[in-house]
C-alpha cells in the first residue's frame, strides 16, 4: 500500500498537476521520499512480526491439531497487522499531512484515478488472498478435514446411514492407530459419553493421551456444539444427522468441553470436561466402569 | 423522458399537513418519507442500544445474575432483530436512499411514491409488535437466526410474532428495492448517464438487486418455520423427518447477502462524504462501480461460510472459503481508492470527515478478521464465540453506523436548513470511538481463548476482559446524549446553513436547504461530474 503512495506521488509529481503541494520533486527528494518509504515500510514489517512471535492470544496446545492451527493463526495474524496498520498510518498521516490549513483555499488536486495503480492494488490482493487459501487448504488437509470420514469407524460399517462431515484427524503416531470410539450424545442441558467396548455411560469424557479418539455425535433435541478450545476443535452435534469428530490429544490434564451453539436458557451452563490421561491410568479408569456385556 | 407531476398527486400534496406535522402523515413527498424512516429508526436503535447495555450489565460478572436465563436469551435475540431490521436496513437504504436518489438522478420524486409510504408505514407496526412480544408469553429466545429446532421447541407464540413482524420489514425491504432499481434506472433526468451518477446510487442498485433477489428466499423460510411452529408441519423438524441444516442454507442465503445491504449503501455514503470534505474527485470512479458489482455477485455465493462446522461437506467448505475470501478483493479496492482520495486533498476535520475516517479505520479491521474466519480451519475454532460478535460489531458498527453518524453530519444542514455544533460533533466521535473499540477488541480474545457468544455466564478468568467491554458499552451509551442535544439545539438555536454550505457539487446542494417539494424551483441541474473538484482551480490557473 505504501508502494502506491510513492506511485501516486511520483505521477502527481511527474507530469500533470503543477499546483500540488507535492509538486515538482526533484531526483533527490524522490530518493528522500523513497527512503522514508522503505523505513516505514519495514518498521510496519517488523513491528507485525514482532507482535505476531510474541503477543500469545490463544489457549494451551493439547491436540496434535492445535499446533497446526497456531501456524496458520499466526501467519494470519502478521498479515493482518500488517495491512491494517499500514491503513491505518495512511488515514492518519493523510488527515494530518493534508488537513486544510486556515490560510488556503480552494480544493485539493483533480487526480480522478490512476489505471496502473488500481491495477496493482487489485492484483497484490488478489494474490495475498489467493496464497492465504491455499496455504488455509493445506492447513486443513493436515488437520485431516479433507479425509472420507466413513472408513475405519467400526459404527458405521453396520449400517449405511448417511453420516454427516466433521473433521478427521490423522497422526503418524504408532498408537494413534488404535481407535478409540466413543459415541457422544447431546441434550438439553448435558453432553453423554457413552463407551460401547465397556458397555457404560459417563458425563465426563476420559480419553488416552496420544491415541486417536473417534467420535459419533448425535443430538437428542435441538442443535448443540462440541467444542475443547484447547484442542482448537469444534463439529455442531444436529438431531437427526449424526456427525462425526476425530481428534488426537497430547497433553495430559482437564480440558473443559464448551456447548458452541444456542440450546436454550442454560446454554451458558452446558459443560463437561475432557480428561486427558496416560494410557495406565486412563485404564484403570475404564475397567473399574465396565459393565459386563449383557445379551438380551 | 421529462418527469411530468400527476396533478392528483399536487392536490394530494396540499391536503397534506404542513411543518413538522407532516412527518406523521402518510405523505407521499420522498424526503419527509426519508427523514420519517430515519427517525423512526433511530428510536429503535435506542431501544436496540438499551437492550445491549443490559447483555453488557450481564455479562460484567461471570455469574446469571441480572435477569432471568429465558429472558436473556430474548434481550440477546430482540437485541440483533432490531439492530439488523429495524435500524441499520431501514436507515441506510430507506433514510438516505429515499431522501437522496431522487435528487442524484434529477427527479421529483422515487419512482412509486405511494409504494415507497406503504414501505416505510410497515415499519412502525411490525417494530412495535416485536417489541411488544415481551408483554405477551415471553418475546423469541433463539437468537435473531431462530435455527430450528430451539425455535420451534421454545415458547410458540414469542416466535410467530417475531416470524409475522420479520415478514413485515422483509415486505418492506423489497417494496423499498423495487422502487429504488426503478427510480434509477428509469427516472433519470434527461442526458444523465449511469456512469455519471454519484456512487450511493450504484451502492443502492446493486444493494436493492441483493435485497429482490434474496429477502423471498427469507420470507419463504420464515412461512416454512412458522407452518412447523403452528401447524406441525416437519420441514425442518427432525422429529417429522425435517432437515434443520436446510434451514440453515435457506437462512443465509438472505442473511449474508443482508450483510451487504447494511454494509454497502454505507460504501456508497461514504463515497459521497470523503470527496466533500476532501475537495478531491473520488478516485477510481471506473473501479469502484465494478468492485460494488462484484461484491453484489459474490455476495450471492458465500453463504455456508456461516455453516463451517454444521456438518457440510469437504468440497463445500473448499468453495465457500474461496469465494468469501475473494470478497476482500473488491472491498480492499474500495477501501485503497478512499484512501486515494484522501491523498492529496485539502481535508476539513470535521465530524463527517471524523465519523468516515473512524469507519475506515474500522472496517479494515473488521474486514481481516472477516478474512480469516473465511478460512475453515480457522474458523473451526472460533465459530460461535465472541471472537465471531466481535468480528460482525466492527462491520455493522464501526463500520455502517459510523457512516450513518457521518452522513447525519453531512446532510442535516440539508435537511434542517441549520448547521450542527461542530464541537458537540467532534466529541461524540471521540467517545463513540474510544467507546467502540474498548467494547469490540477485548472480544476477540475471549473468544479465542473459550467464550462462547449467546450465554449469560462464563468462567471467571474472563471476567476482567469482559468488564472492560462492558467499560467499553457503558461509554457508547453515553455518546448518544451529546449527540441528541446536538440534534435538538441545533434545530432550534443552529447556525444558519445555507444552500450549499460544504460547497458540494452533488446536485441535492443545488437548491434550497430544507429543498422545495418538488426538490428543485425549475429545471432539475444536470451534474455530470458529481465529483469534480480541483478542476476549476486548474482552469483559472
Amino acid at each position: 500500500m505504501n508502494l502506491n503512495v510513492f506511485l501516486l506521488t511520483k505521477d502527481a509529481g511527474l507530469n500533470k498537476w503543477n499546483i500540488l503541494s507535492i509538486n515538482t520533486i526533484s531526483r533527490d527528494q524522490l530518493l528522500n521520499k523513497n527512503i522514508y518509504l522503505i523505513l516505514i515500510i519495514s518498521l510496519v514489517f517488523a513491528i507485525s512480526f514482532w507482535i505476531g512471535f510474541n503477543v500469545n492470544l490463544l489457549p494451551a496446545e493439547a491436540s496434535i491439531n492445535a499446533p497446526i492451527y497456531d501456524e496458520l493463526f499466526k501467519i494470519l495474524f502478521i498479515t493482518g497487522l500488517i495491512i491494517f496498520i499500514g491503513m491505518t498510518i495512511a488515514v492518519i498521516y493523510s488527515l494530518f499531512k493534508f488537513r486544510k490549513r486556515n490560510d488556503q483555499i480552494g480544493d485539493g488536486i483533480a487526480l480522478e484515478g490512476n489505471l496502473s495503480l488500481e491495477i496493482v492494488w487489485t492484483i497484490i490482493p488478489s494474490i495475498i488472498v489467493l496464497l492465504i487459501g491455499l496455504y488455509s487448504y493445506n492447513i486443513y488437509d493436515r488437520m485431516g478435514g479433507m479425509k472420507e470420514l466413513n472408513h475405519n469407524h467400526e459404527m458405521m460399517s453396520s449400517n449405511s446411514e448417511k453420516i454427516w462431515a466433521g473433521i478427521s484427524q490423522t497422526s503418524d503416531n504408532e498408537k494413534a492407530m488404535n481407535n478409540l470410539s466413543i459415541e457422544v450424545s447431546a441434550m438439553q442441558f448435558a453432553f453423554l459419553f457413552n463407551y460401547p467396548k465397556g458397555n457404560f455411560i459417563s458425563g465426563e469424557l476420559h480419553v488416552p493421551v496420544d491415541q486417536k479418539v473417534s467420535m459419533k455425535m448425535e443430538s437428542k433435541d435441538v442443535i448443540h456444539a462440541f467444542w475443547v478450545p484447547e484442542f482448537r476443535i469444534k463439529q455442531d452435534i444436529i438431531p437427526g444427522q449424526p456427525t462425526i469428530l476425530n481428534f488426537t490429544p497430547t497433553k495430559v490434564g482437564k480440558y473443559p468441553i464448551i456447548c458452541a451453539e444456542l440450546c436454550g436458557p442454560y446454554h451458558g451452563g452446558m459443560r463437561a470436561s475432557i480428561i486427558v490421561q496416560e494410557e495406565s491410568d486412563y485404564n484403570e479408569w475404564f475397567n473399574k466402569n465396565k459393565k459386563p456385556e449383557v445379551n438380551l | 423522458m421529462t418527469i411530468s407531476i400527476d396533478p392528483q398527486k399536487t392536490n394530494n400534496e396540499s391536503l397534506q399537513p404542513k411543518g413538522w406535522l407532516r412527518y406523521f402523515s402518510f405523505s407521499l413527498d420522498h424526503k419527509v418519507i426519508g427523514i420519517q424512516y430515519l427517525v423512526c429508526g433511530f428510536l429503535f436503535y435506542l431501544i436496540g442500544g438499551t437492550l445491549a447495555s443490559a447483555i453488557r450489565i450481564e455479562l460484567a460478572s461471570p455469574m446469571s445474575d441480572f435477569m432471568p436465563r429465558d429472558v436473556y436469551n430474548q434481550v440477546l435475540t430482540l437485541h440483533g432483530t432490531i439492530m439488523i431490521f429495524l435500524w441499520i436496513v431501514p436507515v441506510v437504504n430507506g433514510a438516505f436512499g429515499n431522501y437522496l436518489i431522487p435528487f442524484y438522478v434529477g427527479a421529483r420524486d422515487m419512482a412509486f411514491p405511494r409504494l415507497n409510504a406503504v414501505a416505510f408505514w410497515l415499519i412502525p407496526p411490525s417494530g412495535l409488535m416485536l417489541v411488544a412480544s415481551y408483554f405477551v408469553e415471553g418475546a423469541a429466545q433463539a437468537g435473531w437466526t431462530a435455527y430450528p429446532p430451539l425455535s420451534i421447541t421454545t415458547p410458540q407464540s414469542g416466535q410467530i410474532i417475531w416470524i409475522l413482524s420479520v415478514l413485515l420489514l422483509g415486505g418492506s425491504s423489497i417494496f423499498g428495492g423495487i422502487n429504488f432499481i426503478a427510480t434509477i434506472i428509469k427516472l433519470r433526468r434527461p442526458g444523465l448517464k449511469l456512469m455519471q451518477l454519484p456512487m450511493y446510487c450504484w451502492a443502492m442498485l446493486g444493494t436493492s438487486l441483493l435485497v429482490v433477489l434474496s429477502t423471498p428466499v427469507l420470507a419463504g423460510t420464515l412461512i416454512l418455520l412458522s407452518f412447523d411452529i403452528i401447524a406441525n408441519t416437519g420441514f425442518f423438524n427432525p422429529v417429522l423427518g425435517g432437515n434443520v441444516v436446510v434451514y440453515q442454507h435457506l437462512f443465509w442465503f438472505y442473511s449474508h447477502p443482508a450483510v451487504y445491504i447494511m454494509v454497502l449503501p454505507a460504501f456508497g455514503l461514504v463515497s459521497e462524504i470523503l470527496p466533500v470534505h476532501a475537495r478531491k474527485p473520488l478516485f477510481g470512479y471506473t473501479t469502484m462501480v465494478f468492485s460494488i458489482m462484484g461484491i453484489v455477485v459474490l455476495g450471492l455465493v458465500v453463504w455456508a461460510h456461516h455453516m463451517f462446522t454444521s456438518g457440510t461437506p469437504p468440497w463445500m467448505r473448499l468453495f465457500f472459503t474461496i469465494a468469501t475470501a475473494f470478497i476482500a478483493v473488491p472491498t480492499g479496492i474500495k477501501f485503497f481508492n478512499w484512501v486515494a482520495t484522501l491523498w492529496g486533498g485539502r481535508i476539513s476535520i470535521n465530524s463527517a470527515m471524523l465519523f468516515s475516517c473512524g469507519f475506515i479505520i474500522n472496517f479494515v479491521f473488521g474486514g481481516i478478521t472477516g478474512v480469516a474466519l473465511a478460512q475453515v480451519p480457522f474458523d473451526i475454532h472460533v465459530h460461535d464465540t465472541y471472537f465471531v460478535v466481535a468480528h460482525f460489531h466492527y462491520i455493522v458498527y464501526g463500520g455502517t453506523v459510523f457512516i450513518i453518524f457521518s452522513s447525519i453530519y453531512h446532510w442535516f444542514p440539508k435537511v434542517a436548513g441549520k448547521m450542527l455544533n461542530e464541537k458537540l460533533g467532534i466529541l461524540h466521535f471521540i467517545i463513540t470511538f474510544i467507546g467502540f473499540n474498548l467494547c469490540f477488541a477485548p472480544q476477540h480474545w475471549l473468544g479465542l481463548n473459550g467464550m462462547p457468544r449467546r450465554v449469560a455466564e462464563y468462567d471467571p478468568q474472563f471476567q476482567f476482559v469482559n468488564q472492560i467491554s462492558s467499560l467499553g458499552a457503558l461509554l457508547m451509551a453515553i455518546s448518544t446524549i451529546p449527540f441528541i442535544i446536538n440534534v435538538f439545539l441545533s434545530v432550534r438555536n443552529g447556525k444558519n446553513a445555507g444552500d450549499n454550505p460544504w460547497n458540494a457539487l452533488t446536485p441535492e446542494w443545488l437548491t434550497s436547504s430544507p429543498p422545495p417539494v418538488e426538490n428543485w424551483e425549475g429545471e432539475a441541474p444536470l451534474v455530470e461530474e458529481p465529483y469534480g473538484y480541483g478542476k476549476e482551480i486548474s482552469e483559472q490557473k
